[in-house]
């Protein structure tokens, strides 16, 4: 018997993601895409290239800088039987739009006691770490995720991209699709070559709100999210060294939220290190610990978060740099966990 | 309303200024970035819009305003905070992430901010507007002379923060003028594809004030229409609505590819270049020389090399001075 095995194909999430939307344009055409400079130019980050080209200037709308409006059509038209894809270029342009997203977007269905949908995706990035400053390198991951009524999901590599997209799509809820700028494989934004992995080509979906163990261990849980999961793989690698033994967990989805995996783990482990580019107060930090403590999990030293301080983003490198989360950061919680 | 020679010389000179700035600021922001371009690397990481070919709308503006005036610019802030008169060895520090930058490196070229000319700017399209719609009325209730004078893109004009601010202002009669700088390209989508009418100056009649559209990125014709809007808001007759025809020179930030751009287009553009134009307009004028000019042209690169060389020797902020001015 002969098996055969898949070539490898390694993408970018940027472009497992357009890869994604156009799968889906092409089976449901009601499915659309609408943002700034999402048209010719293929997305600032590349994530809808090749999109315009192939379905034209009807189906891939390039809006004006309107976010109110075109999030709000997108509102609209979701109800109305559509299925559009948005793309607010950075998360942080939120504060000029969100009336349409949390207020319209995710209650309008339960407003209708479920008789109104709104399948739509909301795509935007998020992230620093390349000195573009207070405005456009956020992740406030828990701002979107505390509100109810939006699935709120954010991958860590390009296969999760590709299938959560696809899922997203499909999902008859909306859903708040994150993409960290630094794992985007955009050259100009520096490349984490983790989050560059081999995808499928098939339509497959992964599910939203179930976290994924992306290595295994023993002495301690490490759950993150985008770029909290390769600051804990890098950390794991260096624990390793030290006979340390790290699992970690990436999310993967802030909602749903799958406590359960992560109860799982530290129930194994013991111990647990939260790490997130969001700041650290009120965040998903805060939330993934409170879960494991109210399900009374064993502990064998305090948890601890690494996340990003409550202050807005300095622009200059060295402020910036030292203010993010790292996989040293990471050693640093581990090791003063020892010490309780 | 008529520019003075010397009023001219004026802004002949801040348009140097401003495009030896930024031709300074291109060439090191590609310092540490090549072969592979990447944002984070270099002297001056980040995201950088330049302003070249955009400088008439700078200095025909600023040329009546004072330093108690308010202005609030954009992403694309260099060219009028140079004729605001910003502390340019403090901006450019700020810009490297300095710790002798006017904000000790926390904000960085999309946010400039000197409290000694009132002069600010955001990174959020839109965002100049409801300021200065405040910051007159601010004026206004203090009974304090001055005027706010807003910036904002072509592509600006499509936030609702503006339909939104420009209606108040209307309402209140507020001393503030509305300046767009129409450089046709909102990143890579032009005008005609955003914009449902041809010119934003037409809007001004949805808020009750006047429309005002300045073909053809002359700084003289600027100077003049933007003075009779000055007069009108320092005499209490309210706002004022511009529209001013420019153009981008360089990409959308550094590192676009422009390849949007129709075939020819970036050619016609450095053609009509602001800057010859205005030098050859001062000879045929008042008989400018070319020695007159390179007295100028030195004097003005000078003044850059030497804020770019402040900029260069001053010291990075320690990491932890992130932690201060959260509050005060
Ligand atoms: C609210 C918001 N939406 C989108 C962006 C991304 N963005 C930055 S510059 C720009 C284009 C602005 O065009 P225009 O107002 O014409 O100014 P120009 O860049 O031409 O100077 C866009 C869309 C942003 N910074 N803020
Ligand atoms: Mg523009």
């Amino acid at each position: 018997m002969t098996q055969v095995k898949e070539k490898e194909r390694k993408l970018t999430i940027a472009r497992a993601m357009a890869e994604a939307i156009a799968q889906e344009m092409r089976t449901d055409e009601k499915v659309f895409v609408m943002g700034e400079d999402i048209g010719e130019l293929g997305g600032v980050f590349g994530n809808t290239r090749g999109l315009h080209k192939e379905f034209g200037g009807e189906r891939v709308r390039d809006t004006p800088i309107s976010e109110t409006a075109f999030i709000g059509a997108a509102v609209g038209a979701a109800s109305d039987g559509m299925k559009p894809v948005v793309e607010l270029m950075f998360v942080d342009f939120f504060g000029v739009c969100f009336d349409a997203i949390y207020n319209m977007m995710a209650k309008n269905t339960y407003f209708s006691g479920g008789n109104v949908t709104v399948p739509m995706v909301l795509m935007t990035s998020t992230g620093g770490g390349y000195s573009d400053a207070g405005q456009h390198s956020q992740c406030v991951h828990a701002t979107f995720a505390h509100l109810p009524g939006m699935k709120v999901v954010a991958p860590s590599n390009a296969r999760d991209a590709k299938g959560m997209m696809i899922a997203a799509i499909r999902d008859p809820n909306p859903v708040v699709f994150m993409f960290h700028k630094a794992l985007q494989g955009m050259g100009w934004l520096g490349t984490e070559k983790d989050a560059i992995v081999h995808v499928p080509e098939d339509d497959f979906e992964v599910a939203l709100g179930k976290a994924a163990i992306t290595r295994e261990g023993t002495d301690v849980t490490i759950v993150g999210i985008t770029s909290g999961v390769h600051h804990g793989l890098k950390a794991a690698r260096i624990l390793e060294e030290q006979g340390v033994s790290a699992e970690v967990v990436d999310l993967r989805s802030l909602v749903p939220l799958d406590r359960d995996t992560v109860i799982q783990s530290v129930k194994k482990t013991g111990r647990l290190i939260v790490v997130d580019e969001d700041y650290h107060s009120y965040g998903m930090t805060g939330e993934i610990i409170a879960t494991v403590v109210e399900a009374g999990v064993p502990l064998k030293a305090a948890p601890q978060r690494v996340a990003y301080p409550d202050i807005p983003i300095p622009f200059t490198r060295p402020m910036e740099q030292w203010a993010l989360p790292s996989a040293e950061k990471i050693i640093e919680a581990f090791n003063k966990m020892k010490e309780i | 309303m008529i520019p003075s020679q010397e009023q001219e010389q004026w802004m002949y000179k801040n348009m140097l200024i401003s495009r030896f700035f930024e031709e300074a600021i291109e060439k090191i922001y590609m310092e540490g970035k090549s072969p592979a371009f990447n944002m984070a690397n270099g002297p001056i990481p980040g995201e950088m819009h330049l302003s070249n070919g955009q400088e008439p709308c700078a200095v025909g503006v600023c040329a009546h305003l004072n330093a108690e005036d308010v202005v609030t610019s954009t992403h694309r802030p260099h060219h009028v905070a140079i004729a605001k008169g910003v502390d340019l060895k403090g901006m450019a520090a700020e810009i490297f992430g300095k710790k002798t930058g006017l904000s000790g490196g926390r904000g960085g070229h999309m946010h400039i901010f000197d409290v000694d000319v009132n002069f600010s700017c955001s990174g959020i399209i839109g965002q100049s507007v409801g300021p200065a719609v405040g910051a007159a009325l601010s004026r206004v209730m203090q009974k304090k002379s001055g005027i706010a004078v807003a910036y904002l893109g072509e592509g600006a004009a499509n936030q609702g923060a503006f339909h939104e601010a420009l209606n108040m202002a209307g309402v209140w009669k507020l001393p503030v003028i509305f300046i767009i700088e129409d450089n046709s390209w909102g990143i890579s989508v032009s005008k005609r594809a955003s914009t449902a009418i041809e010119r934003n100056s037409d809007r001004a009649s949805s808020y009750g004030m006047p429309g005002e559209f300045i073909p053809g990125n002359d700084p003289i014709a600027i100077f003049k229409t933007v003075g009779l809007a000055v007069e009108r808001a320092r005499s209490g007759l309210g706002p004022t609505l511009i529209e001013i025809e420019t153009s981008r020179l360089a990409g959308h930030f550094m590192g676009d590819s422009e390849a949007y751009r129709p075939a020819g287009e970036k050619e016609a553009l450095i053609k009509i270049d602001p800057i010859p134009v205005m030098k050859s307009r001062l000879a045929d004028t008042y008989g400018w020389t070319d020695q007159d000019d390179a007295k100028l042209v030195e004097e003005a690169h000078s003044i850059v090399d030497e804020a770019i060389q402040f900029a260069r020797d001053s010291e990075y902020p320690a990491p932890e001075e992130a932690m201060e001015k959260v509050f005060v």
